[in-house]
């Protein structure tokens, strides 16, 4: 077992005691008269401005995959690991086009969720079920995610416990460091991950600039890192006797790169999480400037992801590659700054999290509890309802990550996109047309989840048998995503059902929203301001489907 | 959108500057996604494969584009503001 890095880790504690205060302490700012509604816990009064939007959707999509998972799967293979920059390039395009719809028919309609969005669109209580159920699902692999990338800088600390200590004093300093997340999420709601994600912020790009002008200068020079990592990656892994890696995606590799990465694009938006920090902006303007400002994380993605080769140049070596990165710091770093750059990776991990289980909560919240348990619950009641279920999320997130295989944590990631990346076609093409059959949305829906999920698990992953992320596509003959693969097999059945049904004359849902509803924006002339609560679902759908 | 009411006649869909909007959006589709056009190591730029920083500079590169289409759009929306002052509110159906 390491021994505890001493001055690190009371640097890490000193930083990780000041957010949960100004955790604990967000509650009061920006307070609302009645904060017992969730407009206020979840949606944070939908009164967040261009920056605050900026902070928080960047705190929020650039996560411990970025700090962590990412650096490692280039550690781990090269080339095939920077998939993610081409992915958070098109990401930017894409919501440019949609989200502002979705933002304007929202905020006319109150809705909280995308499955409230669905449900309004589409009449069909069962597909916003499909799609608050797929939601919850998606998010947890991707809490886990943020699990390990905390765990990875407490294993480097020396916290983490050794393979013979039990399980429960291993991973207790990681259940404190959930526990503190949830308990203040519980109290203050989305308020205090906007609050945190400027500290966090600040010291992810403190640590980036530092890591990214000193580590080259001792390891002499990007030449040097790239010849050493060349040479790595050419040498036969032992085990497969194959190359370990490339330096540049080779011929066989690229349609897994592209399909990865415009596959990851699609499904970023539709993560609950990534709606909520939408949602909770003040206009639409505020998001359209946002796409063109956000891709400034994107670099800072791309510069950690040359981390990874960093730490071959090094001679960084781990049993478990998400260990990668915060070994490189630890080697590299004063030990004051590398408890710096821990904080900033474990912080950067705790501000998703909140955010993640704040928006499952809410999915369950309005579209589950709300729909089909309780009809007339009281603001008061959903908030309640919220707030616990905001815990049962994060135990359910432990689950991934008992079951998976923590040595390949982008995997994590990627499962959650093959799920959520099936409620693109209600979602998304609920914004531009009305022709989509609910029934035959559901169908494909159906169809990508069961071709998805079977598929994950029939592929090996690296030391595991299940949840691989690429597979050979059907009729290509390539090997690509298994998520964009699902995604096309579904909106070709969604499209052919809706044919089918279209001409059979089956009954279609009553669509609530108007296309001006579609441009609305906050301060137009009669803009009655967002409803605090939405009317019944039964009111517009008679026996919603 | 596709009549509006009796003195506006047809607003046109296709305008100019959607079509310049448009284009701006799709072309990182086509260069992230036509991976074989980086896909090699040389040139390199201060030691870093052609991969690798030819796929950063797409970062302000695309980001500039998405500005271009945002104030397109969003000087052809004030554009047609200005011309109809009195039309919101179910005016667009």
């Amino acid at each position: 077992m390491k021994d505890v890095n001493g001055v690190a880790l009371a640097v890490f504690i000193f930083f990780f005691v000041a957010v949960t205060v100004m955790g604990f302490l967000a509650a009061r700012w920006r307070r609302a008269e009645n904060a017992n509604n969730l407009d206020e816990w979840g949606l944070g009064g939908r009164s967040f401005g261009t920056w605050i939007t900026w902070f928080l959707l960047g705190g929020d999509l650039y996560t411990a995959y970025t700090f962590v998972a990412v650096p490692a799967a280039i550690y781990a293979a090269g080339a095939s690991g920077f998939f993610a920059v081409p992915y958070t390039i098109l990401v930017y395009p894409l919501i440019f086009l949609f989200l502002p719809k979705l933002w304007s028919v929202s905020h006319k309609h109150g809705y909280v969720t995308t499955s409230d969005f669905v449900r309004g669109r589409f009449g069909s209580k069962g597909l916003s079920l499909a799609v608050a159920v797929t939601g919850i699902l998606a998010t947890m692999p991707y809490i886990a995610l943020q699990l390990v990338g905390i765990q990875a800088v407490l294993d480097v600390m020396g916290v983490g416990g050794g393979e013979n200590t039990n399980w429960f004093i291993k991973d207790l300093p990681l259940l404190i460091a959930f526990g503190v997340l949830a308990a203040y999420t519980y109290s203050s709601g989305l308020r205090a991950p906007a609050l945190i994600a400027f500290v966090k912020d600040a010291l992810i790009y403190i640590v980036i600039v530092v890591a990214i002008i000193y580590i080259p200068i001792k390891l002499g020079g990007f030449d040097d890192i790239f010849a050493k990592a060349g040479h790595w990656f050419s040498e036969p892994n032992p085990k497969t006797g194959a190359p370990r890696g490339a330096l540049a995606s080779g011929e066989k590799a690229q349609w897994a790169y592209g399909t990865l990465a415009i596959g990851s694009a699609l499904a970023l938006f539709m993560y609950p999480h990534s709606i909520t920090a939408t949602l909770s902006s003040r206009s639409r303007e505020v998001i359209r400037r946002n796409t063109t400002i956000l891709p400034l994380y994107s670099l800072m993605l791309g510069l950690l992801a040359l981390l990874g080769f960093m730490a071959i140049a090094a001679g960084v070596k781990v049993d478990n590659n998400q260990l990668a990165i915060p070994q490189l710091f630890e080697d590299m770093f004063p030990d004051w700054f590398a408890g710096v750059a821990f904080a900033a990776i474990g912080i950067g991990a705790l501000v998703p999290a909140a955010i993640m289980s704040i928006a499952a909560a809410n999915l369950f919240t309005r579209n589950i509890y709300k729909d089909f348990i309780r009809p007339n619950a009281t603001p008061e009641q959903e908030t309640k309802v919220s707030k616990l279920v905001s815990l049962l999320v994060k135990v359910g997130a432990l689950i991934f990550v008992l079951g998976m295989d923590k040595t390949v944590a982008i995997n994590f990631q990627l499962l959650g996109g093959v799920w959520i990346l099936q409620t693109f076609p209600a979602l998304v093409g609920g914004l531009f047309t009305r022709w989509f059959h609910r029934w035959a949305l559901l169908g494909g829906w159906a169809v990508g989840m069961i071709y998805g999920t079977w598929k994950a698990w029939d592929t090996p992953a690296a030391t595991q048998k299940h949840f691989g992320n690429v597979a050979n596509i059907p009729g290509i003959g390539e090997i690509g995503y298994i998520g964009f693969t699902a995604f096309v097999l579904n909106v070709a059945v969604v499209v052919v059902l809706t044919f089918v049904l279209r001409a059979l004359k089956a009954p279609d849902g009553i669509d609530e929203t108007s296309p001006a509803d579609y441009q609305a924006d906050s301060g137009d002339p009669g803009d009655p301001g967002v409803k605090a609560d939405l009317p019944p679902a039964t009111a517009g759908a008679p026996g919603g489907h | 959108m596709s009549g509006t009411s009796g003195t506006q006649g047809r607003r046109p869909v296709v305008t100019p500057s959607r079509v310049v909007a448009g284009l701006c959006l799709i072309a990182p589709f086509v260069g992230m996604l036509w991976v074989g056009s980086y896909a090699k190591i040389e040139p390199t730029l201060i030691g870093i494969p052609f991969f690798y920083w030819y796929q950063m500079l797409w970062v302000p590169v695309s980001a500039l584009l998405t500005t271009v289409a945002y104030i397109l759009v969003r000087r052809e929306k004030r554009a047609l503001r200005a011309t109809e002052p009195a039309q919101k509110g179910g005016a667009a159906e």
